[in-house]
């Protein structure tokens, strides 16, 4: 304490720094759990129009431009890659220092998110300005079937779900990125790195979901 | 590595919770889960004051056929809004977040939940969402019923929307509090307190904690769709679109179905502990009540579909629900059965906890074995959607869940406030709410039975003498719950101190003071034997101090 | 009129009710004896073993009985195996209706019932069946769900928007019975009462004469398909821009998909609602949907299409 470097005391109603950080874990394994089961309900939904509709979802499906969906695709996984790399360097880290390696990957990780973000926003508006809008709203005559809304209904629906994680996951990293840099973490304490990390590994992962049933089904 | 010298402010907590900070910020920022719980208590218990309004408001006007003092509208936003705000403003909540908060931590032998700040947010949300129900009621009211079947919920009027999201935000509320409850059980137990020497109670709420975090997102997604539906039109549920209505029902209930062993889970669960304090005897069949409470939480996800048996799904859909409906009642029976048998050769006083749980012994029975009618694919032709319905819920919740909460109220209460209330008016109003709940109750499955339906504003004459028996019936239930709260809110004012352990109790939460202090306990306690190692008659009784090292 | 079936339950007026109703006082019986099992154990042993001085203890510590418990989990299991099986049973027979039944067409509307028997003929707020006949009716929805219940006869089912859902019965004396919806429509949901008048087959073979006046039916169908089917469609079996007609009700066809359909209700409105749906093999998705035919017109012309053999 008196050597000026900065030791987190783990928090009062925890026996234990270890105690603590198995917790945060666990607690935020269950949470993914509940994410999962969120998405689950969309999935749900998605199978039930494939199978009503099979024509209409493969038709529709080909005006999903797959290609930008694999540049995004790109996007989360390597990010996926940086993240675990951040938190690497977080457990080799010495206390009371920044690590310019964790710092830097975080940074990669936030903005390769925010490339995902773009290139939604991009694919979005096409979107929107060919009237493959949500229900009511749908206005496009290109694709051949009745129903179709149906399809883009469920693709907002997710891609905006996922969109709005992808939106929590940077406001999170960006947390972590600022302790970082005042070095809070290093190989005794970084469990926000680790949590954090886990919470942006779902999100990566399902996206590895959403990219083939909508964008390759065609 | 840690420091594990005393903090210097320690002892500045080493007062009961209740004086450990004064004026409201020190309560609504608190991360203290004893004061989180006791926040709960009076939001669920003015929601379910409130519900019970509604109650009462319906009751009188089924007085008589045809319009008594309300239109038929007002009605349906009655039942409505009572149905809501029983399940998801009260009974939800009720036991896990008000008693859980408060007890769960003291039982483990642990100084907090595992993270107190997610505590405190999840009140503050489970406080949003209230506002954002009750606010309803201004923004045009709702009229669907507490189920929400689409395509009546995305066409009608009102402020479905408002409502739907409320719900959507009190499941958060509620993801967060079992999550969390799930993480303390797992990680903060004290040393010594394996998982087969945690109370059933702990049990019961780590049940229903898996079922609150695998349950709740599905309504969530389910009330997001319906949204989206209402303002976007994205049809998944419009025939009109190409939906299918039936899909939100499978949805629904697929949450709704485990979400009534939400309710129930930890009602039993306070019925495990009282029943065995008041009898001075051992639990009989530790491991089967156990083991049953995490049998219901599977089994539950697998019967939604029984709820649905005339909704058009297959012939062959309806037996395997059935099926499984029956297998989900042999571990609710196994507890009675087993809370039964705990009596065996007990030493058994009548205090007031110990009444209400007599009286949840009956009325859950007469509940669940009446389920076991609606379970039946022949019978439930002909009683689903009808009184015999309402009868039975009312029965297993009200006459199971809440007729456990308020037990469990008059048992930790010296604990929570650290004053005793009366004993005799206590014990006068469970036996009236008793007797108005049969009366009010047992009348609706003969009214079931005999083909009233349910949701009515009208309906034949036919039925008048048994509606109005039982509204009369409800007067009766209010009579005795007002006796009871005010006999609560007096001993406020009576200011008789409570001891630290009144009923003789062997769990950790009464080896400290009543109220306890802020830290919980000065030394983290060793345990070294089980929650309800009792003595008998003739053996030193070794006192609750025995437990610790 | 009909006895009434004991204090508990409404009359029972149908060939099925009898058999609910066993099966009602079968369970009924049952959880009698379970509940005094169970209250009759908490009275007693609080009772014999109340505390009689504020120090006494529990006589005697009883963790667990295995053979006690097993006891109690296999009777209870082998007994709601029981009534699973009698209940899966009497649900058969009341969702399979006889091959012989009149078919009926009903529409639910909030908040009026419409039937109409199989000649077309339709009495407002009145379901008219002969005595002794089984009965079947295919019903749906204009708007919400709906339910169909008739206490006295005991059957229930669901009506629902877009989608055909059926129930049948028999009664085998003639008298009046309530129909009331059991699944909440909105304001008037406790209003959307009708009557089934059951008569004599006599009675009944007579209605043209007496209640019934033909309003809508195959005759109707039959003009409806000369008026927009016919140019694509043939009633003698050749083909144009559709498959002919002939012999399509019950027919199996195979899909462009692969998939088989047999022809019924529901696969007939949707080829007329969301033609795209399922298309015929060999056939290109021609077809456009008619949203000015009513669900009336449909079910006319189905009934049309059901002569064509
Ligand atoms: C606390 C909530 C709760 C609980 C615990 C239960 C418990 C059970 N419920 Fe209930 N139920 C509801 C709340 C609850 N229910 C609600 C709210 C609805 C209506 C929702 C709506 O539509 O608005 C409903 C509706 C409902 C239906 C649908 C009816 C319909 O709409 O047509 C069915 C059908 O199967 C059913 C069955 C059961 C069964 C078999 C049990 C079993 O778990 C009961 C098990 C208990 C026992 C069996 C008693 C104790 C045992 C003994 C005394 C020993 C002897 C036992 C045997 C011989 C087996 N319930
Ligand atoms: C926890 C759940 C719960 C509880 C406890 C209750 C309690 C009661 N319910 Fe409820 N009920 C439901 C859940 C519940 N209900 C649900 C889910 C529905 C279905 C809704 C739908 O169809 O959508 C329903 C429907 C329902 C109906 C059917 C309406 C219909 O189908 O048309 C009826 C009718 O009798 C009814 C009556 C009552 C009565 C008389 C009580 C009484 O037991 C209430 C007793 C309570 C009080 C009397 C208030 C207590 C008073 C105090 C604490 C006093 C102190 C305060 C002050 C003085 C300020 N309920
Ligand atoms: C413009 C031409 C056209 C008209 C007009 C038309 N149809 Fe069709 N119909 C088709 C074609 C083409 C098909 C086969 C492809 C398909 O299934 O969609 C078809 C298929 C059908 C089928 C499925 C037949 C089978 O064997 O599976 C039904 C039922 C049907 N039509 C009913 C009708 C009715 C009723 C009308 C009048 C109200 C009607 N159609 C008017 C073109 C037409
Ligand atoms: Cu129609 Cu209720
Ligand atoms: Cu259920």
């Amino acid at each position: 304490m008196n050597t000026g470097i900065v030791r987190r005391q783990h928090a009062h109603h925890f026996a234990t720094a270890d105690q603590e950080f198995s917790a945060s874990k666990l607690g935020m394994w269950l949470f993914l759990v509940t994410e999962v089961l969120l998405f689950g309900g969309l999935f749900v939904g998605y199978a039930y129009g494939k199978s009503v509709y099979p024509e209409m979802w493969h038709e529709a499906s080909k005006h999903l431009d797959w290609k930008l969906g694999a540049l995004n695709t790109l996007f989360l996984i390597t990010s996926s890659f940086t993240m675990v790399m951040a938190v690497n360097a977080a457990q080799r880290n010495k206390a009371g220092e920044m690590n310019g390696k964790m710092v830097g990957y975080l940074i990669a990780t936030i903005a390769l998110a925010g490339c995902f973000l773009v290139v939604k926003y991009f694919e979005y508006s096409h979107k929107f300005h060919d009237g493959m809008l949500p229900g009511i709203y749908y206005t496009y005559s290109g694709v051949q079937n009745a129903n179709a809304h149906y399809f883009f209904g469920l693709y907002f629906l997710m891609t905006g779900l996922h969109g709005f994680h992808v939106v929590v996951g940077m406001i999170l990293l960006g947390w972590v990125l600022v302790r970082a840099t005042k070095g809070h973490f290093y190989s005794e304490y970084y469990t926000p790195v680790e949590v954090g990390g886990l919470y942006w590994h779902l999100v990566d992962l399902i996206w590895i979901y959403l990219f083939p049933l909508l964008y390759l089904v065609g | 590595m840690n420091d594990h010298a005393a903090h210097a402010h320690d002892d500045a907590h080493d007062v009961p919770f209740l004086e450990d900070g004064k004026g409201w910020k020190s309560w609504l920022f608190t991360l203290d889960h004893k004061r989180i719980g006791v926040m709960y208590l009076w939001s669920v218990l003015i929601a379910f004051a409130a519900g019970g309004v509604f109650a009462l408001l319906l009751r009188l006007e089924l007085m008589a056929p045809g319009k008594q003092y309300i239109e038929a509208d007002t009605y349906n936003r009655f039942f409505t809004l009572h149905g809501a705000i029983m399940v998801f403003l009260f009974i939800i909540p009720a036991i896990p977040s008000a008693m859980g908060n408060f007890v769960l931590p003291l039982m483990l032998g642990a100084k907090d939940v595992a993270f107190p700040r997610l505590n405190l947010l999840s009140f503050w949300i489970y406080g949003i969402g209230s506002i954002m129900a009750l606010s309803s009621i201004v923004f045009g009211g709702v009229e669907t019923g507490w189920t929400f079947y689409t395509p009546y919920s995305t066409n009608t009027s009102g402020a479905v929307v408002m409502m739907t999201l409320s719900v959507f935000v009190l499941g958060f509320s509620s993801i967060l509090t079992g999550l969390n409850f799930i993480v303390t059980i797992h990680k903060m137990r004290a040393p010594g307190m394996s998982f087969f020497r945690m109370p059933l109670f702990v049990w019961a709420t780590y049940a229903t904690s898996i079922l609150q975090v695998m349950a709740t997102p599905v309504l969530g997604i389910t009330l997001l769709l319906l949204v989206a539906e209402r303002t976007l039109g994205i049809g998944i549920f419009d025939p009109a679109l190409g939906g299918d209505p039936v899909l939100y029902q499978h949805f629904f209930w697929f949450y709704s179905h485990p979400a009534v062993y939400i309710m129930i889970l930890p009602g039993m669960g306070v019925i495990s502990e009282i029943i065995t304090v008041f009898s001075r005897k051992t639990i009989f069949g530790y491991r089967a009540i156990a083991y049953s409470s995490l049998g219901i939480a599977i089994i539950s996800f697998l019967v939604w579909g029984h709820h649905m048996f005339l909704s058009g799904q297959s012939a062959y859909a309806g037996m395997v629900f059935s099926f499984l409906t029956f297998l989900v009642a042999i571990p609710s029976a196994i507890k009675v059965f087993n809370w039964t048998a705990t009596l065996y050769k007990g030493s058994i006083s009548f205090d007031a906890p110990m009444m209400w749980t007599l009286s949840f012994m009956v009325l859950f029975t007469i509940g669940g074995l009446t389920g076991l009618f609606l379970g039946a694919l022949g019978v439930d032709v002909h009683l689903h959607d009808t009184y015999f319905v309402v009868a039975h819920f009312h029965y297993v919740m009200m006459g199971g869940t809440v007729i456990a909460f308020y037990a469990g109220l008059h048992y930790w209460w010296p604990k929570m406030f650290g004053v005793m209330y009366r004993e005799g008016p206590a014990k006068f109003s469970a036996i009236i709410v008793f007797i108005g709940f049969n009366a009010t109750f047992f009348t609706q499955f003969v009214l079931g039975t005999r083909g009233m339906p349910r949701r009515y504003y009208n309906y034949l004459d036919q039925y008048q003498p048994l509606h109005q028996f039982s509204t009369f019936g409800s007067w009766i239930i209010g009579l005795g719950f007002i006796v009871m709260t005010v006999n609560l809110l007096a001993s406020f004012k009576q200011k008789v101190k409570a001891p630290a352990n009144p009923w003789g109790a062997r769990t950790l939460e009464w080896s400290i003071p009543s109220p306890p202090i802020t830290h919980n306990f000065h030394k983290t306690p060793v345990v070294t034997e089980g929650p309800y190692d009792f003595p008998v008659e003739g053996q030193a009784a070794s006192g609750a101090e025995g437990k610790h090292a | 009129m009909d006895t009434p079936n004991g204090y508990w339950m409404p009359p029972a007026a149908s060939t099925v009710a009898q058999s609910v109703d066993d099966l009602y006082f079968v369970i009924f019986w049952l959880c009698v004896v379970f509940f005094f099992i169970v209250t009759g154990g908490v009275v007693y042993f609080a009772y014999k073993y109340r505390r009689k001085h504020p120090d006494q203890l529990a006589t005697q510590q009883i963790g667990h009985n295995t053979l006690l418990e097993a006891t109690w989990t296999i009777i209870p299991a082998i007994l709601v195996i029981w009534i699973f099986v009698l209940g899966f049973r009497v649900y058969m027979d009341l969702i399979v209706a006889p091959g012989d039944s009149l078919e009926y067409q009903v529409t639910a509307k909030q908040w009026a019932w419409d039937f109409r028997d199989p000649d077309g003929c339709s009495v407002p707020g009145e379901l008219h069946v002969p005595a002794g006949r089984p009965v079947k009716l295919t019903m749906r929805s204009d708007d919400v769900i709906h339910s169909f219940y008739i206490a006295d006869f005991r059957v229930k089912q669901d009506v629902l928007p877009g989608r055909y859902s059926s129930v049948w019965f028999q009664a085998d004396k003639p008298g009046t019975h309530n129909i009331q919806c059991t699944e909440y429509c909105g304001t008037s949901h406790s209003n959307m009462f009708a009557k089934v008048v059951v008569h004599t087959p006599e009675e009944f073979a007579n209605r043209a004469q007496t209640f019934c006046k033909v309003t809508v039916g195959k005759e109707h169908g039959e003009k409806l398909y000369n008026n927009q089917c016919a140019a694509c469609h043939t009633i003698d079996g050749n083909r144009l821009v559709g498959p002919s007609f002939k012999g399509i009700w019950g027919r199996e066809g195979k899909m462009s998909d692969g998939s088989k359909v047999i022809v019924d209700e529901n696969y007939i409105v949707e080829s007329i609602r969301i033609p795209t749906a399922k298309v015929v093999e060999g056939y290109p998705p021609a077809m456009p949907a008619f949203p000015t035919l009513t669900n009336d017109d449909i079910a006319s012309i189905i009934e049309y299409m059901k002569t064509l053999k």
